[in-house]
């Protein structure tokens, strides 16, 4: 069990070895973020910001005009938030190779409560032109993506979490595109993101159980969207899109969007009905908004009895 | 020294237990800005502040924004002292379903003037608070409350200029000078230094004073500059009270477990 927060610190690591522009920036929130894996190994290529999200991102873009590849972090709610009009004008606009962080993202970081639960954070970066925005859903997924993203160009952002969860990649994947399909199935295709993959495979395993035959597929790509889905969506009929994130405008919303034009079928979003989050364990608040694998599995059954 | 303000240090050391209690009970929490803010706040909510506990939401009322919102525990104690909620909901800090979030909700707790935690933020809303009552003529006053290492935030420089351009004399600007944020100290994070001078440069009646001594804290809130806002500096230590928390970074959000918790209840007896 590792975080994917691990999985970007230990990334940054990787890439500060391979390629000496690597720069890391963050805005007083380094142990949390686990930038600071890199302060550690390389504190002469690592600026800490304060708390200024909204300059380090303007200034991340500077030094991407100027030749360097900057990995900026903060939560997920203040590098998209805050800096939000930063990240528009100065990382995408002009197409930056900016690589963005936001760890904490969801409602698992638990009591700190609604003000620091990112819920809408896919839906800000997503609609932004020419950002490219992943969701990894473990420690190994995460880290390959950060290394990856060395060839990658333009702007990214990367969507972390607290909460420790299992492996589900081996550690030698490596990172690419494509939606990836976990288990096949032919009843009804539910593709997942970030922490709610495990809980897409649990779910599958015991309504497999009761008859419902679920093909598995993590969506960590949120955009661009991998649009074999299709495929999988032609061959089921059914789509269950589940995510720690508001229905509105993240995983749920771009799988909506693709399938209203090219495929429509009848759709579940899983995710959080357009409310803040509030303080509670982070068991206590997944249960609370339907997130829990029992929530999950009763919608789902549902859904398909309809 | 005198009899009022031996009694608003006998109240900041209640607070300054409470904060321990809850935090310890949460098992998560913000205790070193807790602590260093309890002076601060025991003279406004036990002192300066003109208030109704039965009555939270009278308009005429003096506002408090807690703009550094992870400092809530302070608050939350003053709150409780003050016959707002019953205490014992102290221990149901950041529960789920709590009115006491981990940082302050206007919409679940009276009591609670503005909805802070994001840092730079609370600071543009006193402004605002303060703006209206001086439309409606009100004599109420609005006390914001930041950290140092919130005011690295750009938003707080504009809200300083909106506060000076508009003459919002009814307004005081509080800055707790602890020396700590959550990466290290300030001036080496981010150096926000000279503060004082800064507010001063930006039309606030600006004075520093020691954030712990009752006396100076009274002298400056009850300063009334005319026609520009007040900003007070108050240099305070992060963590104050108990001895392990003083100067410490790791505690600023970090609650302390069975043998600190022990220790700090007995510090603070
Ligand atoms: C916009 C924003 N960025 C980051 C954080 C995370 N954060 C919470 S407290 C804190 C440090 C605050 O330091 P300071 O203002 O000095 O407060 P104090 O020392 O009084 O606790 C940070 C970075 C936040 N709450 N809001
Ligand atoms: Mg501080």
């Amino acid at each position: 069990m590792r975080a994917t927060r691990d999985g970007y610190g230990e990334g940054l690591v990787e890439i500060g070895k391979i390629n000496k522009d690597v720069v890391v920036m963050d805005a007083d929130l380094g142990s949390s973020t686990r930038s600071f894996m890199f302060k550690k190994e390389f504190p002469e290529r690592f600026f800490d910001f304060g708390i200024a999200e909204g300059a380090m991102v303007d200034a991340a873009s500077g030094l991407s005009y100027t030749g360097k590849l900057p990995y900026v972090s903060s939560f997920a709610v203040f590098i998209t938030g805050r800096a939000f009009e930063h990240i528009r004008q100065s990382v995408c606009y002009p197409d930056n190779k900016v690589f963005l962080c936001g760890s904490h993202s969801g409602i698992s970081v638990g009591e700190d409560g609604g003000s620091h639960q990112s819920i809408v954070d896919i839906a800000l970066m997503r609609a932004l032109p020419n950002m490219r925005v992943v969701v990894p859903a473990d420690f190994n997924e995460t880290r390959a993506a950060v290394i990856a993203s060395l060839n990658w160009d333009g702007p990214t952002y990367l969507r972390t979490s607290r909460a420790k969860s299992k492996n589900i990649f081996p550690d030698n994947a490596g990172f690419d595109f494509g939606a990836k399909l976990l288990k096949s199935g032919s009843d009804v295709t539910l593709l997942s993101c970030g922490l709610m993959t495990q809980i897409a495979i649990d779910a599958a395993d015991k309504l497999g159980k009761n008859g419902i035959d679920c093909e598995v597929i993590n969506l960590s790509v949120i955009k661009p969207l991998d649009e074999s889905i299709l495929d999988s969506i032609s061959k089921t009929g059914k789509v269950v899109t589940l995510e720690e994130h508001s229905v509105i405008g993240g995983l749920g919303g771009a799988v909506s969007e693709l399938t209203a034009e090219k495929l429509p079928v009848r759709m579940l979003r899983i995710g959080i009905n357009d409310r803040f989050g509030q303080s509670g364990s982070a068991d206590e608040l997944f249960k609370h908004y339907g997130l829990d694998i029992e929530s999950v599995i009763n919608k789902i059954d549902e859904f398909m009895r309809r | 020294m005198n009899a009022k303000t031996e009694r608003l240090e006998r109240v900041a050391k209640e607070l300054r237990r409470d904060v321990i209690e809850m935090i310890y009970a949460a098992n998560s929490g913000h205790p070193g800005g807790s602590l260093s803010a309890a002076d601060i706040v025991a003279a406004l909510f036990f002192d300066v502040m003109k208030y109704d506990a039965e009555n939270p939401h009278l308009p005429e009322r003096d506002r408090f924004v807690l703009s550094k919102g992870h400092a809530a525990p302070i608050l939350y104690a003053a709150l409780a002292r003050r016959g707002y909620f019953d205490r014992k909901l102290l221990n149901r800090l950041r529960r789920f379903g709590s009115p006491l979030q981990g940082h302050p909700d206007s919409r679940k707790l009276a009591g609670v003037d503005a909805s802070t935690g994001s840092l730079g933020h609370g600071i543009g809303n006193a402004v605002g608070m303060a703006l209206s009552l001086m439309l409606d003529g009100s004599r109420a006053r609005v006390f914001c409350l930041l950290g140092d290492g919130e005011i690295q935030e750009g938003s707080v420089w504009e809200s300083m200029m909106a506060a000076s351009h508009f003459r919002l004399d009814n307004l005081v600007i509080i800055i707790d000078n602890n020396d700590l944020q959550i990466d290290g100290p300030v001036r080496e994070v981010m150096n926000v230094h000279p503060i004082a001078a800064k507010l001063k440069s930006f039309g606030l009646e600006t004075v520093s004073i020691d954030g712990h001594n009752l006396d100076q804290i009274l002298d400056a809130l009850n300063t009334y500059p005319c026609d520009k806002p007040l900003g007070i500096v108050a240099h305070t230590v992060k963590g104050k009270g108990v001895s392990f928390m003083e100067n410490n970074v790791g505690f600023h959000g970090k609650a302390p477990n069975d043998a600190e918790y022990k220790q700090a209840m007995k510090e603070l007896l």
